[in-house]
């Protein structure tokens, strides 16, 4: 269960050590044949060939998409598929989204690249009033199922306000869609390509963070992960640890110092904000009654007081101490104060004791 | 409507099309309102026209209340978006404001009996026919029951995932508490 070997240290300026073992992936929902070493964008990028491959109509557009972009997740698709499937497109992410929504519509598999997460804002009505709504309103005469937006989220050591930010929350507030967060390499491979297959708009975030610095064994084979599936990456009877995406491997790290001191935690990634595992999180809060929630979103609103709110209503009884979140701070998110404000080990390993303790 | 310029939505649109050459008509009625408000206070340039062309799409401005002018530009707007693939955009200006005299629909009515393709005679029948039919339309629409309940929780994604499964159980535990707080004609 080694989340932490596969990244560099993300605290302080480590920016360094890549490792090189398996990531945990606790239950084997892909065999190994043929895996080979990969970063996680070259994962995405596997992803997007795979893809483009298999279904003629899918196409991959977004600022700066056809040289590659700008964190390297589609190199190679334009010259393998050409320009009239991987493209450019201008800087206006209203429009990627808005083209992107009728593309779908037309039966095509859109996948829209929205090149910062801090920028998806102008496409938030496309997002939650066009595409949420269009096989609702159209009572399943239209969809635009084949709609997939990526965005690269979350915080990179120096991206300041508009290279950091985590806004999976806004869209886990809009009925219709589906959010999906990877934690490493080999998931992201599995779930992107579910995505841009499920018949359902998704907003699909991958954590820059790791892009480089998480290296894992990736089958070649086209495979997926299922959605809607949270998985539990660390088995433990202690208190239950939820989170997603990179806060993962803090929480990880976190997990294993806890374990120095008698505590056994249980890690759940739970892959898909919405709609969400609730199955998999309340049996495992029946299992250790403490429940501890992470992320690297403000804490006010964010998608760890939906968890609270519901494991509360299912589980109170059973519960041997307040719901924790450890999370970003109620502001902008700040460029040096970045360490002050980030949810650390530390902030994790305290928390889970405060809760064991309570 | 030409309020709907002002959206960022229609800058997006009009750009993309020019860039990816998209076969599209952009068609937009100009009769210098929005409700209650004018175009001066909606934008201060001439008309939507030197917006199509600001983005690198050919434009045309044409009378709204001439039938066959309107026509014309679209058969030749149509044949150009699709021989040429680009987009173009028509803008149908109030250049005159109608009345009586100037109302678009008379104007062609007239112009058509003056061919004799058309009578008062056909007119009248006409009226009474659509007529007839739009009062049988409003009766069986009125007949028609509204969509049952399940209607609301499908087609929010491909299946309903299983927060909607619980919400629906509960809201009809909810309902047969509360019989009277919902409108009796929707099946639940």
């Amino acid at each position: 269960m080694a989340l932490r070997n596969i990244i560099g240290k993300r605290i302080g300026n480590g920016i360094g050590l890549v490792g090189r073992r398996s990531l945990s992936t606790s239950t084997s929902d892909v065999e190994n044949r043929n895996a080979k070493s990969m970063n996680l964008y070259s994962a995405i990028n596997q992803a997007l060939h795979l893809a483009l491959e298999t279904d003629p109509r899918a196409f991959v557009f977004g600022e700066d998409v056809s040289f590659g972009g700008v964190f390297r997740c589609t190199t190679g698709l334009a010259d393998r598929f050409g320009k009239a499937r991987v493209f450019n497109t201008p800087l206006c992410e209203q429009g990627i989204v808005g083209f992107g929504i009728g593309l779908a519509a037309m039966g095509n598999r859109a996948i829209a690249e929205i090149q910062f997460a801090d920028y998806i804002y102008p496409a938030f009505d496309q997002i939650v009033n066009e595409a949420a709504k269009f096989r609702y309103r159209s009572g399943n005469q239209f969809n635009c199922g084949g709609l997939t937006i990526r965005a690269p989220y979350g915080a990179v050591g120096h991206g300041g306000h508009y290279h950091s930010q985590s806004p999976e929350a806004f869209f886990c507030h809009v009925p219709g869609i589906k959010v999906v967060i990877p934690r490493s390499p080999r998931q992201a491979k599995g779930l992107l390509l579910s995505c841009i297959r499920d018949p359902n708009p998704v907003v699909f975030f991958e954590p820059k963070w790791l892009y480089r610095l998480a290296v894992e064994e990736v089958p070649e084979h086209d495979y997926m992960l299922p959605l809607s599936k949270a998985e539990v990456i660390r088995q433990g009877s202690d208190i239950t640890l939820v989170g997603w995406g990179a806060q993962l491997s803090i929480m990880e790290q976190a997990c294993i110092e806890a374990e120095k001191d008698g505590i056994s935690c249980e890690l759940i990634d739970l892959k898909t904000l919405i709609p969400w595992d609730k199955e998999t999180v309340e049996a495992s809060v029946r299992k250790t009654g403490r429940v501890l929630i992470s992320h690297e979103a403000p804490v006010t609103g964010g998608f760890g007081a939906e968890i609270s709110a519901s494991i509360v209503e299912r589980c109170f009884l059973r519960l041997e101490a307040p719901v924790a979140r450890v999370c970003g701070l109620d502001t902008p998110f700040p460029l040096v104060f970045e360490p002050f404000y980030m949810p650390s080990k530390n902030k994790v390993l305290d928390a889970i004791k405060a809760t064991v303790n309570y | 409507m030409v309020a709907g310029t002002s959206e960022g939505d229609f800058h997006a649109g009009l750009n993309f099309a020019a860039v990816m050459e998209a076969p599209v008509i952009f068609f937009c009625r100009n009769n210098g309102w929005a409700i209650s408000t004018n175009v001066s206070e909606q934008f201060r340039s001439d008309g939507i026209v030197v917006k199509g062309r600001a983005y690198g799409i050919r434009s045309i401005r044409v009378d709204r209340n001439d039938a066959l002018a309107v026509y014309s530009v679209v058969c030749a707007a149509r044949e150009m978006a699709i021989n040429e693939q680009r987009p173009i955009l028509i803008e149908l200006d109030e250049i005159v404001y109608w009345k009586n005299a100037r109302n678009p629909v008379n104007r062609f009515r007239n112009w058509v009996q003056n061919y004799g393709w058309w009578s008062e005679q056909q007119e009248t029948q006409l009226r009474n026919s659509v007529r007839k039919q739009l009062l049988e339309a409003i009766q069986v629409a009125e007949k028609t029951e509204k969509p049952p309940l399940s209607e609301m929780f499908s087609d929010v994604y491909d299946y309903p995932p299983s927060n909607l499964e619980e919400q629906e159980k509960h809201l009809r535990e909810t309902i047969t508490r509360h019989p009277n707080d919902y409108p009796s004609d929707i099946s639940v």
